[in-house]
């Protein structure tokens, strides 16, 4: 496929090489980096905010990236309907820049968490998803302490109303239980994408678990079906 | 000149995790009189402005733009005029 992959590099990401070999080296597609400098999208398919601590994550994560010179393109592409992913750090960065709604308050227990978690997808029609099965589950990692997913009753409403919520965190079995969501998420909410659907944020990390070696390749077949979303579109 | 002293806070309606883990250190210091306790962040910002309601107008830009997340945040200012001596 003659697609071009973006993988966007602030000051402090740090997940930006994770997602470049996963796109690039396992999955063989065209990728490259973007400086947080850079305001040229011309080319890429589909642009990914990567994980890390932008900015050393002060203010709040993601606040200060948003102001960054590459955002003001990176809002442009997204309004143009064109497909952005943003992963973990990506994801706060997306939030603070008004792409998606709600806000990352810190994981309900303090902790900075970094583990391996069991996520289920709840709406395999969206362009990222399409190729994933509605309540399957993935073994994915995460690793943050700012993953707590706010958004108000209204908010959440219209999420569920639009099915832009696309994954929420389960137990293995697939069963949404308080254990399961362990950094307090409002709904266990994991990921969503914003009403036109062409913007993706997800706190777990499918591009760290895309060869067995490395425990799991569960986030693989995630970013495949990120593909052949742009196969389509 | 005028400093701005702002105040953010988690709103209301929302846990603060902080606050309540500092809340339960503070029962177990024996401090049972302490209902609640709210975690917030202090900004200052030094605001090169001629009246009060210019300085408010920055400070109040500054914080929905950037300082506090309105999603989740509430913020105060208080403005202190002085005088600028280094020039």
């Amino acid at each position: 496929m003659n697609k071009t992959i973006g993988v966007v590099v602030f000051p402090g990401s740090n997940c930006d090489h994770d997602a470049y070999h996963a796109f690039k080296h396992v999955m063989n597609v065209n990728t490259r980096f973007l400086w947080h400098k850079d305001r040229d999208l011309e080319g890429i398919d589909l642009l990914v905010i990567p994980g890390g601590f932008s900015y050393g994550d002060y203010l709040r994560s993601g606040a200060i990236a948003r102001f960054s010179p590459i955002m003001q393109a990176v809002v442009n592409y997204a309004e143009e309907g064109r497909p952005v992913l943003g992963i973990c750090n990506g994801f706060q960065i997306l939030l603070e820049a008004g792409l998606l709604p709600g806000a990352m308050l810190h994981n309900e227990k303090l902790r900075f968490i970094c583990k391996n978690a069991w996520i289920r997808v709840e709406n395999d029609q969206s362009l990222f998803t399409r190729s994933l099965k509605q309540g399957e589950v993935y073994d994915i990692p995460v690793s943050h302490g700012e993953g707590n997913y706010f958004i108000d009753e209204d908010g959440l409403k219209e999420l569920q109303d639009h099915d832009q919520i696309l994954f929420r965190y389960s137990n293995r079995n697939g069963e949404i239980t308080e254990e399961a969501n362990f950094n307090g998420s409002v709904d266990a909410i994991a990921g969503i994408c914003n009403r036109r659907g062409n913007v993706l944020g997800m706190m777990p990390h499918p591009e760290r678990a895309v060869e067995k070696i490395l425990g799991s390749d569960d986030g693989l077949k995630i970013l495949e079906s990120m593909l052949d979303g742009l196969a389509v579109s | 000149m005028y400093k701005a002293k702002i105040n953010v806070t988690l709103r209301k309606s929302i846990l603060d995790p902080k606050g309540k883990a500092t809340y339960q250190a503070l029962r177990n210091l024996g401090l049972g009189e302490v209902q609640d306790v709210r975690i917030g962040k202090r900004i200052e910002l030094d605001i090169n402005s001629k009246s009060q309601s210019e300085a408010r107008k920055v400070a109040d830009e500054a914080c929905r733009k950037l300082l506090a997340n309105e999603v989740m945040e509430d913020y105060e200012i208080e403005l202190e005029r002085f005088e600028n001596v280094t020039g």
